[in-house]
């Protein structure tokens, strides 16, 4: 570590580069920026800085049934989906690793399969089973079509913490006289239990966010949020929008510091 | 003792059928394990999917037929659609080099604890709604956007410049999204050169200059690799920044799909499109041999 | 449930076990005493470990019986086995405290509160620990890891302990005074312990018998002495100990090396190709030609390499064949060391020359 940044290039030959990569982390950054500062403006008209400011997005989010509806929506299916992708998930990864099965390796390419193909076909392909299993616009059909897209990232996350958990532990415990679901909840959960948190945020956030299979399979009363948006961006630029944005900025932000803080405490472990 | 030679099966190893018994109620375990997960990846992926492809192989009779895949390359606008989309993919991935490079090679030699800031402005777009993202672009590039309030304002321009519903504007957009997703592993890559390696080529008479040509560039080559055909593959088929701010005049494959079966409900040719789409992707990713791994985890919202 | 006093032994036959078209072990019969210390050596792949995971119950073998004290365990599952088992990473549970640890498996055996307490710290007290109870892991040194490892690997008073390398981990001052703390403990208690290690010496420290695996079979076993004083084979020559080899053709019963007839004490077979094994503390310097009983080879002395107590020179007796000679660094026997490149002979007595097979 001490001896990351000594090579004998000077920093000042290298001022170019810190200037340029100063230019395009602010053009990742400043989008998020704008849109919160947005959503604080006191009028419709788009100013920045805006000229006054209130909170009438937000009253207008938080009074609009509509808005208020499908955050309801978004909420309950993302919240079925966790529940139900991290058990799978993790399950499945514990069977993935116990490397007893012949075709382990095909079974987790089929699990996360769901992260090479294109959402539009899923989308699309989704809305036409389901048309046949009348499962369209119900909260069934999306907690599982959410969960097949959240698995992967839940089956890898898990398993990457299974890898580096030293499979010891549970041999010993099972040498020591625990039952395979003794040695599992009291000696291998506790430890990759951070896998298990991370896990299940990646399963919410990816129900929450998902916008291509939920604008196929849901509508009316079951709309999500992440549709609603979507709908009414191809209309027109409502700075409703721009509230609703920051509250899922702030969101994804609680996320990160949440998968930062596991990070951390996982290499304070090690 | 005798107990044993009774246990012996006919070709002579001791309590073969009990221990087979065994391994295979373990192989029961281990799949009752798996099964609720591939259940849900079998409803929800599988199935749809492989009932797509049947579909495609049928005309709109019900045929058995391969209209739906000659049509692709019989129809001048669904050439227009793939030569957009690569066109499109090729810039995208061209643009994210040229800033994800230099970005992630400055991250990389900054001390950790400054780096990790810099990575946070990396992450946090990362892990916003794509929604947000392109919402965001609109409000800034719109005809009476932000951006052209202030060029206006400043006097540069007198008209408004069009960004958006024109191909620089999907460009702009879909850079925004796709470039953390070769900056990361890029990222990642780059940490993980042996710092040494660049202090023996000074070492041993490379300038500063050769020493990153020669040896760090070469170096770097795979995580750039993992992280160009992601984002490649990705932008292959996006479907939500083209619809919202191509403004309909610019489609893409994702999108010629969408509107194939929603608007004119010709579920055979969407699904043909879509079962090429997916070949594409697939035959890119088995080039670049590009191994599922740590590397997949990176890319949890492939929307 | 028995206790310590009453070990028991244990009788392997036939274990069988194959990865796909890979043998790791072949048709194992394999006999512990009650009571016994038995090590199992041989470098890594030779299936010493996968034995002991089969005897664990991690590892399902393709076919074979265990009995522990007449009991079939082939199919058991590894919590039912009752066997204490020391890993070589201890797989101590870092989110448990040392009695924690130690409680655990008096707790699946559901033992009432007040025993485990008792019994906690009468195990801790057995391996010097005591009021190291409320430690973390993270806070313990090596050798105080691997003393909780033995105490939670024994509390439960199994009815066999299987150990995999435990020292492994610790440097070379530590493990060696492990050894004869280990080698105290199971004096004391008496229990049937079978042991992994790939370390010659430290096989030959601690156990009653050693079994040497090679290839997924056992090649020889018997007592450490034994072991060193009459190998049986050209790999049990090499891996315990030095041994130097001379090829050796055997016809009407005598050993020729090239035109030198050889004497050994050892049992011959008519005739055939063996080799000659000899250890280095065996080989001297000869001073006049051959009595009865000791064989004498002539050879050019090569380079001498000084090793504190000791030394070693190789010596070149003719087709390629090389003997190491080792002897302590005395005034007088360095002062009578020849030159390099000196013609020299060497004598062997008859009783050290042993036969092993060729190959």
């Amino acid at each position: 570590m001490s001896r990351d940044a000594d090579l004998p290039i000077s920093h000042w030959s290298r001022l170019w580069l810190y200037c340029f990569g100063a230019l395009i982390l602010f053009f990742l950054i400043a989008p998020s920026v704008i849109v919160v500062v947005m959503s604080f403006s006191g009028s419709s008209f788009l100013q920045f800085p805006p000229q006054s400011w209130s909170l009438r997005w937000y009253t207008r989010y938080f009074e609009s049934m509509e808005w208020r509806e499908a955050t309801g929506v978004s909420l309950k299916v993302a919240i079925m989906t966790t529940l139900v992708a991290t058990p799978l998930g993790s399950a499945a990864a514990y069977a993935v690793n116990l490397k007893t099965l012949r075709y382990g390796n095909v079974a987790l390419a089929v699990l996360v399969s769901a992260i090479i193909i294109p959402v539009i076909l899923i989308g699309i392909g989704v809305f036409f089973l389901y048309a046949r299993l009348g499962l369209n616009n119900t909260f069934t059909g999306l907690v599982i079509a959410h969960t097949a897209l959240a698995l992967p990232l839940v089956v890898m996350t898990v398993l990457a913490g299974l890898r580096s958990y030293d499979m010891d532990q549970e041999r010993a415990a099972r040498s020591l006289g625990a039952t395979p679901l003794r040695a599992f909840i009291e000696v291998t959960m506790p430890q990759i239990s951070l896998s298990i948190i991370a896990a299940s945020l990646f399963a919410f956030i990816t129900s929450f966010d998902e916008v291509v299979v939920s604008f196929f399979t849901s509508g009316g009363d079951m709309s999500t949020l992440s549709r609603r948006m979507f709908t009414s961006l191809r209309d027109e630029i409502d700075p409703t929008i721009a509230a609703i944005s920051t509250c899922l900025i702030i969101l994804s932000v609680i996320l990160l510091s949440v998968a930062h803080l596991v990070g951390a405490s996982r290499t304070r472990e090690s | 003792m005798l107990s044993s030679q009774v246990n012996a099966t006919v070709d002579g190893g001791l309590n073969q059928d009990t221990l087979r018994r065994e391994a295979r109620r373990e192989t029961w375990k281990a799949f009752a394990l798996l099964s609720p997960g591939m259940a849900v990846v079998c409803l929800a992926i599988l199935v749809p999917i492989g009932w797509l492809f049947a579909l495609s192989l049928f005309d709109e009779q019900g045929r058995p037929s391969f209209e739906n895949y000659a049509r692709l390359v019989e129809q001048r606008s669904y050439i227009q659609t793939f030569i957009t989309t690569f066109q499109i993919a090729f810039t995208v991935t061209g643009v994210c080099i040229v800033l994800g490079y230099p970005l992630a090679y400055m991250l990389s030699q900054l001390p950790r604890r400054i780096a990790q800031i810099g990575l946070i402005c990396v992450l946090l777009p990362f892990w916003t709604s794509v929604l947000v993202r392109t919402y965001a672009w609109l409000v800034l590039l719109q005809r009476r956007g932000l951006v052209n309030t202030w060029l206006t304002d400043l006097g540069i321009v007198s008209q408004p410049i069009a960004f958006i519903n024109n191909f620089n504007g999907v460009v702009i957009g879909m850079t925004h999204i796709l470039l953390p997703f070769l900056v990361l592993p890029l990222y990642a890559s780059m940490r993980s050169i042996d710092k040494d390696c660049l202090r023996a080529s000074l070492n041993l008479g490379a300038s500063p200059i050769a020493a990153f040509w020669q040896v760090f560039l070469p170096l770097s080559i795979p995580g750039l690799v993992s992280g160009v055909v992601m984002v490649f593959v990705l932008s292959l088929g996006f479907y939500i920044t083209p619809a919202l701010m191509g403004g309909g005049r610019v489609v893409m494959w994702a999108m010629r799909i969408e509107q194939t079966a929603s608007l004119y409900t010709n579920w055979g040719a969407a699904s043909a499109l879509g079962v090429v789409l997916l070949v594409t992707t697939l035959i890119i990713l088995g080039l670049f041999q590009w191994r599922l791994g740590s590397r997949a985890a990176a890319a949890w919202n492939a929307r | 449930m028995s206790t310590l006093g009453a070990a028991l032994p244990i009788r392997i036959r036939g274990i069988e076990k194959k990865y796909g078209p890979v043998t790791i072990l072949q048709r194992l019969d394999l006999d512990v005493a009650a009571g016994e210390f038995l090590t199992l050596l041989g470098p890594s792949g030779s299936g010493k470990t996968t034995l002991l995971m089969i005897l664990a119950g991690f590892v399902r073998p393709d076919a074979g019986s265990i009995k522990i004290g007449g009991d079939e365990i082939i199919a058991a599952p590894p919590h039912r086995r009752n066997i204490g088992m020391v890993f070589q990473n201890y797989a101590l549970f870092p989110h448990m405290s040392v009695s924690q640890n130690i409680a655990f498996p008096l707790r699946q055996r559901r033992v009432p509160a007040a025993d485990i307490v008792r019994r906690v710290t009468s195990a801790l007290e057995m391996v010097r620990l005591n009021g190291y109870g409320e430690r973390r892991i993270n806070q313990l040194s090596g050798g105080q890891r691997q003393r909780v490892a033995l105490a939670r690997a024994m509390v439960f008073e199994p009815r066999i302990v299987l150990m995999d390398e435990p020292l492994s981990a610790l440097d070379k001052g530590l493990r060696e005074h492990m050894q004869l703390e280990l080698r105290d403990l199971h004096r004391s208690l008496g229990m049937t312990t079978i042991y992994v290690t790939h370390d010659q010496r430290e096989a030959i420290t601690m156990s009653d018998r050693i079994a040497v695996m090679n290839g997924g079979a056992i090649e020889q076993i018997d007592r450490p002495e034994a072991l060193y004083a009459h190998p049986r084979t050209h790999f049990v020559a090499s891996f315990i100990g030095e041994s130097s080899f001379i090829p050796v053709d055997i016809r009407d019963g005598v050993p020729w090396f090239r035109d030198a007839k050889l004497q050994t004490t050892a049992r011959t077979s008519s005739s055939g190709r063996y080799l000659m094994s000899v250890r280095p503390e065996k080989v001297r310097l000869a001073a006049a030609g051959g009595d009865d009983g000791i064989n004498i080879l002539a050879g050019v002395m090569g380079d001498v390499i000084y090793q504190g107590d000791s030394f070693a020179c190789s010596i070149d007796i003719g087709d390629g064949v090389k003997l190491t000679m080792r002897d302590y660094c005395r005034e007088d026997t360095m002062a009578r060391l020849p030159a390099r490149g000196e013609s020299i002979r060497v004598s062997i007595a008859a009783s050290d020359a042993i036969l092993v097979e060729a190959g």
